[in-house]
């Protein structure tokens, strides 16, 4: 297991993360946001909650390591994350395509 | 019955497509396809005419791309186009082939082989060509550890032959599931004096298969062209009368399989051009005995591109068509199997891949 593995804190009733998807992202699903209000308690979690959402979005994200991809970066609350780093209730969500991809 | 042929483009950024009547003279172009993705690798499924884009995002990883309208609009996933968790995770698709049955198998970087029984919608590791004895000694070539060439059996879907920079030639006869190294006569110059002719490690740069059921292979090779006539078991050079023995691209003609297009470069240390700066495509019609050049059309002087390795194909029709896309993103074509050439599209990004389609209206 990588040491990128996600933590499996049950999310609670609580006040949804923000999220921030890249437009290159968004334009790879039809019915995509470019902002979306979930509830998650991780990174690893907010990530399968887009998968649910829009199917195939967490391979987009997240390689088999599994780790979020070389070239996106997650920052939350403008700190930079990773899967196991857990959201509190209300977080800001950026996932941004890192420049060195481009 | 009317005729539409499509030529199918993979280029750095994104999938293009070509359409004519059979005439072949007038082209429309379409794109870019694909999110501008860097492409691989575009196929059509010519029983259905679907077609098939593989690539790999730096930011989002690989994925392959998928249209059932020729072009107009496209799908894409890589569900199960994963290794297992911890390893090297895939980088990009480079090859796609259509199986007899229907099935689509993905060549990728790190070299492995995936398989889809549903189109492209999700995907299976075919697990015996990473689980091969020699794997660990498997070295990247120039463009990363990929599995660039992708050839199935239309008699038998069992049959499958891959060619990997720089592991070489593996085959399985059983699906998949076992496979064998198949460069025996292929040089590896590259490797000290007296361990030229190792049983995998040759950095082979295109394989195709030659038309008429037989077990004829041909390979555009790092160290030289050959030609095999048992499915790869022995190759023999015919690089004798070429210009060098260095390039990349190789097509078979749609028919005949004595016919062979290659289109050699100056060598592999003086900037990878085609001799003296005159583009020049380099025919066989009987087997590699013997070869001319097709020059007629094409920028001769001063013309410093190359053909990457998936970017030469021909098409189906008589006589058939021929086309090659260059690095420096020109795509040109021939109706008279390679005798006189034109430039159907000058100003595309660098092109990866060329493939044809005709569909019968």
């Amino acid at each position: 297991m990588g040491e990128d593995a996600p933590s499996q804190t049950p999310g609670e009733a609580r006040a949804p993360v923000l999220v921030r998807l890249p437009p290159h992202l968004v334009v790879l699903f039809p019915d995509a946001e470019p902002r979306v209000a979930l509830q998650a308690g991780s990174v690893a979690e907010m990530v399968a909650a887009l998968d649910r959402r829009w199917p195939g979005m967490r391979a987009r994200i997240c390689d088999e390591t599994p780790a979020i991809r070389r070239h996106v970066n997650v920052f939350v609350d403008g700190r930079r994350a990773r899967l196991s780093t857990a959201l509190a209730p209300g977080a800001d969500v950026f996932i941004i395509t890192a420049i060195s991809g481009g | 019955m009317a005729q539409q042929v499509f030529i199918l483009v993979g280029t750095r950024k994104g999938a293009f497509i070509l359409e004519s009547d059979g005439a072949r003279r007038d082209w429309t172009l379409r794109g870019p396809f694909c999110e501008t993705w860097p492409t691989h690798h575009v196929v059509a499924d010519p029983a259905s005419g679907t077609l098939y884009a593989g690539g790999g995002n730096e930011w989002f990883g690989p994925a392959v791309w998928k249209s059932t309208d020729f072009g107009a609009s496209w799908t894409h996933s890589s569900e199960g186009l994963a290794f297992e968790a911890g390893q090297t995770p895939v980088k990009a698709v480079w090859s796609l082939a259509v199986g007899a049955d229907g099935r689509l198998y993905a060549g990728v970087e790190p070299a492995g082989l995936f398989v889809s029984a549903d189109g492209g919608e999700s995907w299976s590791h075919v697990e015996g060509l990473q689980n091969h004895p020699t794997r660990p000694e498997w070295n990247p070539g120039g463009a990363g550890l990929i599995l660039h060439s992708l050839v199935l059996d239309p008699a038998d879907t069992n049959k499958i032959w891959v060619g990997i920079s720089a592991a070489g030639v593996f085959a399985t006869e059983d699906g998949g599931a076992s496979w064998e190294p198949r460069n025996r006569g292929t040089r590896a110059d590259f490797l000290p004096e007296g361990q030229n002719y190792p049983e995998f490690g040759q950095c082979v740069h295109c394989l195709v298969r030659a038309p008429g059921g037989g077990a004829r292979l041909y390979q555009q090779n790092h160290c030289g062209m050959y030609r095999s006539d048992d499915g790869g078991r022995r190759w023999e050079s015919i690089e004798q009368g070429l210009p060098s023995s260095f390039g990349f691209p190789a097509a078979v003609h749609p028919r005949d399989p004595d016919s062979l297009f290659l289109i050699p470069l100056n060598g592999d240390i003086k900037g990878r051009f085609m001799p003296g700066g005159n583009t020049a495509v380099w025919r066989t019609r009987d087997g590699g005995a013997n070869w001319q050049a097709g020059r007629a059309g094409l920028p001769q002087g001063d013309a410093y591109f190359n053909v990457l390795r998936q970017a030469m194909a021909t098409d189906t029709l008589e006589p058939a068509g021929v086309y090659f896309g260059t690095n420096a993103g020109a795509l040109y074509g021939s109706i008279d199997e390679g005798d006189t050439w034109t430039c159907l599209a000058p100003y595309l990004p660098t092109i990866t891949s060329v493939e044809t389609l005709v569909m019968e209206r």
